[in-house]
């Protein structure tokens, strides 16, 4: 194991070393010490390796990820995961506001509260939250699915178009076209399957499924006072 | 963007380094806002004598004898420390609208910056950095106090364009943020005999708050109404004599962490300007709720803070 201090190298070298590895690298698990709230924390990761950060990040960590497994033992800052394509991500502490915004793939674990705009536009990503999440999750969001434990705030899947999203708790409102949907056979062992993924012990029957009522996505003269 | 910093002490024995533990955090926000920085500090009160803070571009003219100009004006003994571009003036309790008055006769260009019990206010264009070292911040002891560090957007780089914003005796507002109704909202105020004095759109959501405040609302009322009239960005926090509060828009875009230990609440717009303070490590931290009104205070019944449905954190 190799462990950098971030607050001794930098913020440039620290991300340069991770660049560094390549897809068959002998190095694979490294620590990141005194992260100190620092931006954009190991983003733009391509190598199957495992990144943990002792303590809280800022802005962006594990952006872009591909590949990497990055364990943040903290909490963490606005954008994190941002534009994730694949590997994993988990945070111990909350996470900001719009984490995983834009993800393509790939799987984001959260053992607290995520914060607003969570899953903002993703298109394929996995968000799963142990806590809650905060307004307007999924706002556009096109594929991937978001679980959240706990209870959901305003305007869940906002103008949504293939995601799902899972809730055990309540939601506090619905966004314009997402509706609450049959949780069929196949939705339950979907959502079992992330719930192993994440290590997280929860019955898939306790929760309720919601998604696209598929009433915005042609232009259409009568809906004209919805947008 | 800005950056918003602000402690409120618990325990006592930080008091002596209150102005150090914000001066590191104000000074880390500054890649938030390095145009112009200021802080308010509640430092204390001095028995029957209200604090005046004013400002000069300047100081050396329009500061030379005024302390000696107000009390022969006054009939009152008005005391005077100058630091840097401000000057406190420690004025008798009831004599501050005569002291406002004659200083306005002297036409020397003074600008007040704040009055209250406890309460002063400094605030430069510059680097946050300098802006604390100008005003040896570091050395401040006191009770509380909030920092702002600015990056403008909606009005010009000046003294008076940086926050805090003084809101009324005791209080101040500083804010993240932009208001899109700042315009009308300043029209309006003024036909309504409130003095703005710049076309800033944070001054606005301060007169705001006085004016509500004027009209017989608490502390928490007006920023619950805030929350109504004002369109736009805003992350606030508010001080007062006894301890500060925090509201986000309902959109709550603009960052804010919280830390609270047995010692301290903090207040950051990121968890980087936190991370100096003491026992960080074990501190329960999280983000406030949009469209929530937060108070912490020394006092069991805080100033003027009223009965509005609150978070009460006390």
């Amino acid at each position: 194991m190799r462990t950098i201090d971030l607050s001794d190298v930098g913020l440039r070298e620290t991300n340069q070393q991770l660049h560094a590895q390549a897809s068959d690298t002998n190095q694979t698990k490294w620590d990141i010490i005194n992260p100190r709230g620092a931006h954009a924390i190991a983003c733009g990761l391509d190598a199957p390796i495992e990144v943990t950060v002792k303590g809280s990040t800022g802005y962006y960590c594990g952006g872009m990820n591909q590949q990497a497994s990055i364990h943040i033992e903290g909490s963490a800052g606005p954008g994190t995961g941002e534009n994730i394509m694949s590997g994993k991500i988990v945070i111990d502490g909350d996470a900001s506001q719009y984490l995983g915004a834009t993800g393509h793939g790939g799987l984001i674990v959260v053992k607290g509260n995520a914060s607003s705009r969570c899953g903002i536009s993703m298109k394929g990503v996995n968000i799963v939250v142990a806590g809650n999440i905060g307004h307007m999750a999924a706002f556009m969001g096109q594929s991937g699915n978001i679980i959240v434990c706990g209870d959901a705030g305003d305007a869940l899947g906002d103008s949504c178009y293939e995601a799902r999203f899972f809730v055990r708790g309540t939601v506090k409102s619905l966004g314009t076209d997402c509706t609450e949907k049959e949780m069929r056979p196949e939705h339950l062992i979907l959502l079992q399957g992330l719930l192993d993924q994440a290590g997280i012990d929860a019955d898939p029957s306790e929760f309720t499924r919601y998604g696209s009522a598929r009433t915005l996505y042609n232009f259409d003269v009568d809906n004209a006072g919805a947008y | 963007m800005c950056g918003i910093v602000g402690l409120f002490l618990k325990d006592k024995a930080l008091e002596p380094k209150l102005g150090e533990l914000l001066t590191s955090m104000l000074i880390t926000m500054t890649d938030r806002g390095p145009d112009s920085a200021g802080i308010a500090i509640y430092g204390g009160e001095i028995s029957e004598h209200t604090k005046m803070t004013v400002q000069s571009d300047a100081p050396d003219a329009a500061f030379q004898g005024l302390d000696k100009t107000l009390t022969k004006a006054l009939g009152v003994q008005v005391n005077m420390t100058v630091l840097s571009t401000h000057a406190i003036l420690e004025i008798p309790q009831g004599e501050t609208e005569a002291a406002r008055a004659a200083i306005d006769r002297l036409d020397r260009g003074i600008r007040v910056m704040s009055q209250g019990a406890s309460l002063e206010i400094f605030k430069e264009v510059g680097l946050p950095r300098d802006v604390a070292a100008r005003f040896n911040i570091s050395e401040m002891s006191g009770t509380h106090g909030v920092g702002h560090t600015r990056m403008a957007t909606e009005s010009a780089v000046t003294t008076m364009g940086a926050h805090p914003f003084n809101t009324g005796g005791d209080q101040c507002l500083v804010h993240n943020g932009s208001l899109s109704n700042h315009n009308s909202l300043r029209r309006q105020l003024r036909r309504d005999g409130v003095h703005i004095e710049t076309e800033n759109d944070t001054e606005v959501g301060a007169a705001y708050l006085t004016w509500r405040m004027q009209n017989g609302a608490s502390l928490g009322e007006a920023l619950e109404g805030a929350l109504k009239d004002l369109d736009g960005f805003f992350t606030f926090v508010v001080g007062t004599k006894d301890g500060f509060g925090v509201v986000r828009d309902p959109i709550a875009c603009k960052p804010a962490v919280m830390a609270e230990t047995d010692q301290y609440v903090a207040f950051g717009s990121e968890y980087r300007a936190l991370v100096d303070l003491p026992g960080i490590e074990q501190a329960r931290v999280w983000e406030p709720e949009p469209a929530t009104v937060y108070f912490w205070s020394h006092d069991d019944a805080p100033t003027n803070f009223g009965e509005a449905p609150l978070h009460a954190n006390n």
